[in-house]
């Protein structure tokens, strides 16, 4: 038998491009099944960008349960920091495909949010490091990892979306 | 500030039970400008924790009171804190926000200082007269420098009292129940500190800190959704709560706290059994009953001016205003040093799950701190209200707790030395003022 052939660079390029068209438009439902079972979706600590999180206090440290929990929080009226909802837009730049093994992947693409919302604009600069695997129906998160470059969260104060 | 109005931004009326704060003290700029002379310049601030700089030579920088400090262990295994500025021009000697350093460099001049502070390198030092004395041009040390238990303090002001005195009996009181309940005698801080910012006026996020009123409805989300969505009942966090499992109480200089019979958390559904182990253990060290209030009591511990200790999270928090609508919050987790990696890890979920900048709960209070900010340039409407439980026995979701910041914050802004009564009048079925008075 023949080994599927490695994850290239225009698959995640595709694929992160309408991830970013999901989330700017709240389809939060339909990026919920962008997720593998095992899905990991994290944010590290802004003073610790390279640590995990076993031993350090992220921002963020999802697995399915808490994501599908947060997600149908943001779609509902009481998560008031998102109520009236940000207007986001993403640009999504600079993929790489830094590994490639069989079904899987470790890529990783810059990243630039805009968020608006109450009369604020916020932007959140950073990089993904997301690991994929090829799935039946394409290509499916194991982990997403927003790794942020801001120095503080001044004056974001939050991060009440989806990074 | 006209004296007069001052004394009339607070209105404390014990006999009717009407507290209400103007709220021209959120957005005034020469308020501000008296909390920083009044409050921030006297009051012992908290600036970090032992374990932050646990080895000779390792440091952290950080502003506390708006002064950037050097915080360092010498070579000599002592601890000291510094104002992290040249002595000879005024630059920031160390850019670094930690480390571990032999000597720390000022770029500017190339002046050098040890781990002690001496001055040990003077490019040039034949320029100048006999004058020149490296002694005198050490790094400075701030006025007063104290530990209590790890937790490290600074103040500006060299005729305050001492740290022990100014926290009290009560305060370190429930300092201790926070650090006792855990494996070990020691706390360490985690890895990833939290620093975020809201556009609003520091006192909001007092009152925010120690506000239980508001926990069913700003984290509804947090109690009545993610709570079911990993299997817990919130049912204690949605019951009425009564004077005999929940507290709100003053605890004298301005500090107060709420204490609350343990509700149930992520934590401890996920890690009830090293915890009851951890429990029966501190019944071994300290007897029954201080186990019983140290460890089966979720507190949300205020120590005036800005330091939040909240128990079920073990998180640190300092709060700093910047401008009248604008603060900044450093936030921590203070975990025991002998947690297992397996607790440790749950402590992180359940901390994350609820609190930081990007969790399902603090997102919300900075929005409602933003709003309350936006409301308050309706100038005309004038007053906030913060009456609850003035007519009776306190619980945590009353607000006893927050009048009593706002007492002694009325107090040091008006220039009152001395005690200041923090409490509502007495009740009489309120003969306790510790935690043995809620056992039941």
């Amino acid at each position: 038998m023949s080994q599927a052939a490695p994850i290239t660079l225009g698959e995640v390029e595709r694929f992160f491009v309408e991830e970013a068209a999901l989330l700017d438009e709240w389809r939060l439902v339909e990026w919920l099944g962008l997720m593998t079972e095992e899905v990991r979706y994290l944010i590290p600590p802004l003073d610790a960008p390279e640590s995990e999180p076993h031993n350090t206090l992220f921002l963020v440290s999802d697995n399915l349960v808490n994501l599908r929990s947060r997600v149908e929080q943001l779609l509902g009226r009481s998560s008031w920091a998102e109520n009236p909802r940000s207007r986001t837009r993403r640009l999504i730049t600079n993929v790489r495909v830094l590994e490639a093994d069989g079904d899987q992947a470790l890529v990783t693409a810059n990243f630039a949010v805009w968020r608006f919302q109450m009369e604020s604009t916020d932007v959140y600069v950073g990089r993904y490091r997301n690991r994929l695997r090829r799935t039946g129906q394409g290509l499916r998160f194991v982990e997403r990892r927003a790794i942020l470059d801001l120095d503080v969260l001044r004056p974001h104060g939050k991060i009440s979306f989806i990074l | 500030m006209d004296a007069e109005i001052l004394k009339n931004l607070i209105v404390d009326d014990k006999d009717r039970g009407v507290f209400r704060v103007n709220r021209k003290v959120f957005t005034e700029s020469s308020i501000l400008e008296l909390e920083r002379r009044e409050i921030f310049d006297r009051c012992w601030l908290y600036a970090g924790h032992e374990s932050e700089i646990a080895k000779p030579g390792d440091f952290i920088t950080r502003r506390v009171g708006g002064r950037p400090l050097l915080l360092v262990r010498g070579k000599d295994g002592i601890v000291r804190a510094f104002y992290n500025a040249c002595t000879h021009r005024g630059n920031l000697v160390v850019r670094e926000k930690k480390g571990n350093a032999p000597a720390f460099s000022c770029f500017y001049h190339a002046w050098s200082f040890d781990t002690k502070g001496a001055l040990i390198g003077v490019p040039g030092e034949d320029a100048y007269t006999d004058a020149f004395n490296r002694a005198e041009m050490a790094l400075q040390q701030v006025p007063r420098f104290d530990s209590y238990r790890g937790l490290m303090f600074v103040c500006y002001d060299a005729n305050a009292v001492s740290l022990a005195d100014y926290l009290g009996d009560e305060a370190r009181l429930r300092i201790d129940y926070f650090l006792d309940y855990g494996k070990g005698d020691s706390s360490e801080i985690a890895a990833g500190a939290q620093s975020y910012s809201i556009k609003a006026n520091w006192k909001l996020l007092v009152e925010n800190s120690i506000d239980g009123y508001h926990v069913l409805s700003t984290h509804q989300r947090y109690l009545r959704k993610y709570l079911p969505d990993i299997g817990l009942d919130p049912g204690k966090w949605l019951a009425k709560r009564h004077p005999g499992t929940s507290r709100g109480r003053s605890l004298g200089n301005g500090h107060a706290v709420i204490e609350t019979l343990d509700r149930g958390t992520p934590l401890t559904a996920t890690a009830g059994e090293e915890l009851a182990e951890i429990r029966a253990d501190m019944v071994r060290r300290f007897g029954e009953d201080y186990t019983h209030r140290a460890a089966d009591y979720q507190r949300n511990l205020f120590i005036f001016p800005n330091l939040i200790m909240i128990s079920m999270w073990k998180t640190l928090r300092t709060i700093y205003p910047v401008s009248p609508d604008y603060m900044e919050v450093d936030a921590w987790a203070l975990f025991p040093s002998g947690d297992t990696p397996e607790l440790r890890q749950r402590r992180m979920e359940n901390f994350l799950s609820f609190l930081g900048p990007a969790g399902m709960a603090t997102p919300d209070d900075v929005a409602g701190l933003e709003g309350c900010q936006l409301g308050f340039a309706a100038r005309e409407a004038e007053w906030s209200d913060i009456s609850r439980g003035m007519g009776s026995i306190p619980t945590g979701s009353d607000e006893l707790q927050m009048r009593a910041f706002w007492r002694q914050w009325h107090a040091k802004v008006q220039g009152i030395g001395g005690p200041v009564d923090c409490d509502d009048k007495a009740h009489e079925e309120d003969v306790s003022t510790t935690a043995e008075g809620s056992n039941q």
